[in-house]
């Protein structure tokens, strides 16, 4: 259940120096609370964004931890043979565009119910990546992912020198926080966009207007999928190896993530920066020898008991897509 | 007579949508068994031998099947009336924390007394586990996807958190952090029901379960009421019935199913305790979600239910002598499973399609006359567009294919 069993070993060395709450407040502690906290939050902030995408149109993907299983194996199997994360990147996002197309034939095309074909998503991506990892690779091999993009090795004397871990992050993380005002540029301020607003909200009006709900629908879900790809590669290559169910659930809370962030990229964003948080304090706490590792894991249930509080005042007030699950058959009116 | 052989063609293309299912993601088994360069005939030969081939394997598939049974009669019971319950997983760990803490509280009463009553300690869990989402759903429009697998996370991490704190084994204690209770109590152990077998009463509780959930869903007024207001809400109200009541109902007696599989899984569990030291899924075996596609193979029928978990069951065993006979790892079920479900809700529109093409079949053979008395789908399931009730977020349309389908195994 360790989301981070295998991540931050050098957090782990940072925080091994000090022990107890007085090792806790420290500014480099605080700092690299920060910095970890982005690293973790990275992959949900990924493929929450893309889920909200879909979502906006009224396609609900459950499946989301399952395509994010298959875009992990696929770019940490590119990575090992090749040694090129970028290539492993593109097959993790395009393994994602490939689940979209399917996804998207089951759910608009054929109407098939939302959540139970993501849960058929879900455990064909459980299997097919632990199935194709012990075929393919057998035992874990680490692959070198990308760098750090500031590296630095100047003394300690300025802040932001002296604590390169708060931007010293690889790429994807900063890609990652782009995509957070691109989508929303995208869904608010361009044609695609609205046409994705007026099939989340009336399907049958967007129809009468001459705008496909089924092309719409086609192009978010292959999105939110290419995403949700992109997340599995980004924690594959961040953790530099693969392993059975590597998510650990992860695609489920970027699910939830999206009710709880209301639907806007930016509010998506702030939940999955909660949920970095947390992990980031409890992997803390838990090598300070603040918290012994069963309190530890009271603590990481705090997210989802949050994330169920947030639904509750989430959907009371603020509308969700009225389209939300609901296949589109032109004429059924 | 034209009218039986009118209603016969129809009805026959409702069980043939799991099987067809089925055999579909076998097919599509063989072929990745073949691209791994095994031999999909020898493989699917040790695949069922492994899984039936004699009394060790029949009751290690039985072993198996028993949760998924469970499950998947709760399962029945919530998607009949129109709630996706995904929570089987915490329901089930809901249930094995409370069976377990009535074991290790009252290790001395007897075993008559004792194992009803750690029984009933998981279905109360349980249901207690899918009342929660139900009471969020019916009163605070909860979407109750999303909260029964948050519920799922929060139940993993209960019970890892009660493994080493509170219910930690004390005597393994010098061994580390081992997530586990100490050994229950032997009055507490559901008795083998052959001598030399694992045949254990825990499928005669889940055979029971399944009856118990038949008669629940169509032989009282309750279960009537259910699948109405999972058919058409709006439609219900006006009839009088109580919607939130049944909401919260049915999700409370699906997580009763799910945690009665829980004291099942733990009462049942060769070391005889509740261990969580390969993670929360590796307990449950992940029969919440494998319980789903238990169910949809069932066509959504608790009693039809009962053979396709034994199929499941049988698959998940014989995966292992597959493994063994042409070196295919056994995720390969679960790959498999995950397309079965993916059939089986994707076939709406196809089967749809089918019935027409029945219809019209049967009306040339009957003379050409029109075709006036063509019952409408039950429960709207072919009608996206029906009025959605303003209290329910996310409302998933309907139950879809296995309700159509399996309607007219029923009546």
């Amino acid at each position: 259940m360790n989301l981070l069993a295998i991540v931050d070993f050098s957090v782990v060395e940072i925080f091994a120096a000090r022990s107890g709450w007085s090792g806790f407040f420290t500014l480099s502690t605080l700092v690299v609370t920060i910095a970890a906290t982005i690293r973790l939050a990275t992959p949900f902030v990924i493929a929450s964004v893309g889920e909200s995408v879909g979502q906006r149109s009224g396609v609900l993907n459950l499946g989301v931890d399952g395509v994010m299983l298959l875009g992990a194996f696929g770019a940490y199997y590119t990575t090992l043979e090749t040694g090129s994360p970028w290539l492993g990147l593109a097959v993790g996002t395009g393994v994602g565009a490939v689940m979209g197309l399917v996804y998207a034939f089951i759910t608009v095309t054929l109407h098939a119910q939302q959540g139970i074909s993501g849960i058929g998503i879900y455990l064909f991506g459980l299997g097919m990546s632990d199935l194709l990892f012990r075929q393919l690779v057998g035992t874990p091999k680490p692959i070198g992912g990308f760098e750090g993009l500031f590296e630095f090795s100047v003394p300690e004397t300025r802040f932001d020198v002296a604590y390169p871990d708060l931007y010293n992050h690889s790429i994807l993380v900063y890609m990652a926080f782009l995509l957070v005002p691109a989508v929303t540029l995208l869904v608010n301020r361009t044609t695609f966009g609205m046409n994705v607003r007026a099939v989340g909200e009336t399907p049958e009006a967007a129809d009468s207007l001459g705008v496909s709900v089924t092309r719409t629908r086609y192009s978010t879900i292959i999105i939110a999928n290419s995403l949700a790809g992109v997340a599995g590669a980004a924690l594959a290559l961040e953790k530099g190896i693969f392993i059975q169910n590597i998510t650990n659930g992860m695609g489920f809370i970027a699910v939830a993530l999206v009710y709880f962030g209301a639907w806007r990229p930016i509010g998506v964003m702030a939940g999955s920066l909660l949920f970095g948080l947390v992990n980031a304090l409890v992997l803390q706490w838990k090598t300070l020898g603040i918290i012994s590792g069963a309190t530890a894991q009271l603590a990481e249930m705090a997210p989802a008991a949050v994330t169920i509080i947030a639904l509750v005042v989430v959907t009371n007030r603020i509308g969700q897509p009225s389209a939300l699950t609901q296949p589109f058959r032109r004429g059924a009116h | 007579m034209t009218e039986i052989r009118q209603r016969l063609l129809r009805n026959a293309i409702g069980p043939m949508v799991p099987l067809t299912a089925v055999l579909l993601a076998l097919i599509i088994g063989a072929f990745m068994v073949l691209a791994f360069g095994g031999d999909p005939i020898e493989g699917y030969r040790a695949m069922f031998s492994g899984a039936f081939g004699g009394w060790d394997e029949l009751s290690e598939t039985t072993l198996r099947a028993t949760p998924l049974l469970l499950v998947g009669v709760g399962i029945c019971i919530a998607f009949r009336s129109s709630v996706i319950n995904i929570g089987g997983e915490g329901q089930i760990i809901a249930g094995a924390l409370l069976c377990t803490t009535i074991v290790l509280v009252l290790p001395d009463l007897p075993r008559p007394v004792l194992l009803p009553l750690a029984l009933l300690g998981g279905a109360v869990g349980g249901a207690f586990w899918g009342w929660m989402p139900g009471m969020l759903k019916a009163y605070a429009a909860v979407n109750e996807i999303l909260s029964t697998i948050m519920l799922n996370i929060v139940a993993g991490y209960l019970m890892q958190f009660l493994l080493l704190g509170p219910m930690k084994d004390r005597q393994s204690e010098e061994l580390g952090d081992i997530a586990q209770t100490e050994r229950l109590s032997e009055n507490a152990k559901l008795p083998t029901l052959l001598e030399g077998t694992q045949f254990n009463l825990g499928i005669v509780v889940a055979v029971l379960a399944a009856i118990v959930g038949f008669v629940l869903l169509w032989r009282t007024s309750l279960g009537f009421e259910m699948r109405a207001v999972g058919g058409n809400q709006i439609a219900a109200q006006y009839a009088g019935m109580r919607v939130k009541r049944n909401i919260v109902l049915a999700l409370t007696f699906s997580g009763m199913m799910s945690g009665l599989a829980g004291a099942v899984l733990v009462l049942s569990s060769t070391a005889h305790r509740l261990s969580v030291e390969s993670g929360p899924s590796g307990f449950t075996q992940l029969a919440g979600f494998n319980g789903i596609v238990a169910a949809l193979f069932g066509a959504l029928h608790p009693l039809w239910t009962i053979p396709a978990s034994f199929l499941f069951g049988g698959l998940l065993v014989g995966a292992f002598a597959l493994q063994r006979a042409v070196q295919v790892a056994t995720p390969l079920v679960v790959a498999l499973s995950g397309l079965v479900v993916v059939f089986v809700v994707s076939s709406e529109s196809i089967v749809t399609r089918a019935r027409e093409w029945a219809e019209r079949v049967s009306q040339i053979a009957k003379g050409g006359s029109s075709s006036g008395n063509e019952p409408s789908t039950p429960l709207g399931a072919t009608d996206p567009g029906s009025p959605r009730a303003p209290d329910s977020a996310s409302e998933p349309e309907s139950t879809q294919t296995p309700e159509t389908s399996s309607e007219t195994i029923v009546t």
